[in-house]
């Protein structure tokens, strides 16, 4: 069993990828519209992988994977930074501020799947 | 002298006799030898008889075995071939999911709202995000002048596209005829050229049209469209017509009841006074 803590502001997205999250194997979904919502969302759940947007309003993604990374409960949760095509730059300083990976959109369900599969097996086995 | 030659015959008779035995001694082993090799003939005869006995269940037994593999072979070709085809069902069975949950995801947030920019906002999020364009605009009809007004726009300003007249160029033929527009070359289009859009889809609540949705650029890694961005394209000009239209009259009589009541409020406080 694992939560997938998804991070985007447009329901849309949100609805979508939630969908492809419960397609992983034993994964729950939890929402959260930015990265405030998603902070309180860390702190009464507990979570395995977060999947973010980068453009957010209240608190972009970028500020949110900061202070993920900064927090020793959080800092080792893998994170997937979901961005637009030519968004190189939203890509760099998101990696700069220790994302793991990033999906472009639109979305390729299965590619969100084997990504965030690989990631949760990775950080599974170095929690051990 | 007569003793001695009875000796002499004596003799020469038991010499006689014993070349007679000699021959007959040479004849036995000559017999004897003749038999022997009969003897081994015969054997190796036998022998022979064993061997081609046995070399011919060996080989009745190689071909039964032969036979065995052969339809293991057979087997294995099918579980094989059965296996690939589970795997494709598998992919076309994914590929469904994964279609069907768009257009759930789709018809569900076009639906989910009766605030108009809203519904512009969530049109925009599929037209993004499911179909992977990249520039775009929403067109609505503007009765009263027969005008395709931008209502919305991605990539680029809304008040940069100018309206278009029904029946002018694609984008108003679209409007008039309601029949979508695919161009030939939909990926090479690198820029936007707002006369010459790859896709129009229009906007339409059975026969009515009131707008039109216009691609001008895709996304790069976007390499052209499948099933599900016409299943999509199909949603979205039934679905997104309703939304649009019913979330408009919504908006427009909430207005009207604002007004209404202020009004009401105003008679009433005339009245007390
Ligand atoms: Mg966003």
């Amino acid at each position: 069993m694992c939560n997938i803590l998804i991070v985007e502001d447009s329901p849309t997205m949100r609805q979508l990828i939630s969908f492809a999250v419960k397609r992983i194997r034993g994964a729950s979904a939890i929402e959260a519209n930015d990265g405030v919502d998603a902070l309180k969302k860390l702190l009464s759940n507990k979570i395995d992988l977060i999947l973010s947007d980068i453009n957010m309003p209240v608190m972009d993604g970028i500020k949110l994977i900061s202070l993920v990374r900064g927090n020793p409960a959080y800092k080792d949760i893998p994170i997937i930074v979901i961005t637009t095509e030519g968004a190189e730059e939203d890509r760099r300083r998101a990696f700069a501020v220790g994302a793991n990976a990033f999906i472009p959109k639109p979305i390729q369900t299965q590619e969100l799947i084997k990504l965030a599969n690989k990631l949760l097996e990775k950080s599974a086995g170095s929690s051990l | 002298m007569e003793k001695e030659n009875s000796n002499f015959k004596k003799a020469d008779e038991f010499l006689q006799m014993f070349k007679r035995g000699e021959e007959f001694t040479k004849a036995l082993l000559k017999d004897n030898e003749k038999l022997r090799y009969n003897i081994v003939q015969l054997e190796e005869q036998l022998q022979r008889a064993g061997n081609e006995e046995r070399i011919k269940l060996f080989e009745e037994r190689i071909a039964q075995l032969e036979q065995e593999l052969s339809s293991y072979h057979e087997r294995f070709r099918e579980v094989e071939a059965e296996n690939r085809d589970f795997a494709l069902k598998y992919l076309e069975v994914e590929e469904e999911n994964n279609n069907l949950a768009n257009l759930y995801v789709a018809s569900y947030q076009l639906h989910s709202t009766l605030d108009f920019s809203e519904v512009l906002r969530v049109v925009l999020e599929i037209v993004i995000n499911l179909i992977g364009a990249r520039e775009f605009t929403i067109f609505l009809i503007d009765e009263k002048t027969d005008n395709l007004l931008p209502v919305a726009a991605e990539g680029l300003e809304t008040s940069s596209v100018p309206r278009v007249r029904i029946g002018q160029g694609t984008i108003g033929t679209v409007a008039r005829e309601g029949e979508s527009f695919f161009s030939e070359n939909i990926t090479e289009a690198k820029e936007v050229n707002l006369n010459e859009p790859i896709v129009c889809i229009p906007l339409k609540i059975k026969d009515h049209i009131i707008g039109v949705i216009s691609i001008y650029t895709l996304l790069t890694q976007k390499a052209g469209f499948t099933n599900i961005d016409y299943e999509l394209f199909n949603l979205l000009a039934g679905h997104a017509a309703t939304a649009i239209y019913s979330s408009r009259l919504y908006t427009q009589s909430e207005r009207k009841l604002t007004t209404l009541q202020s009004f009401l409020d105003l008679l009433k406080e005339k009245t007390v006074r």
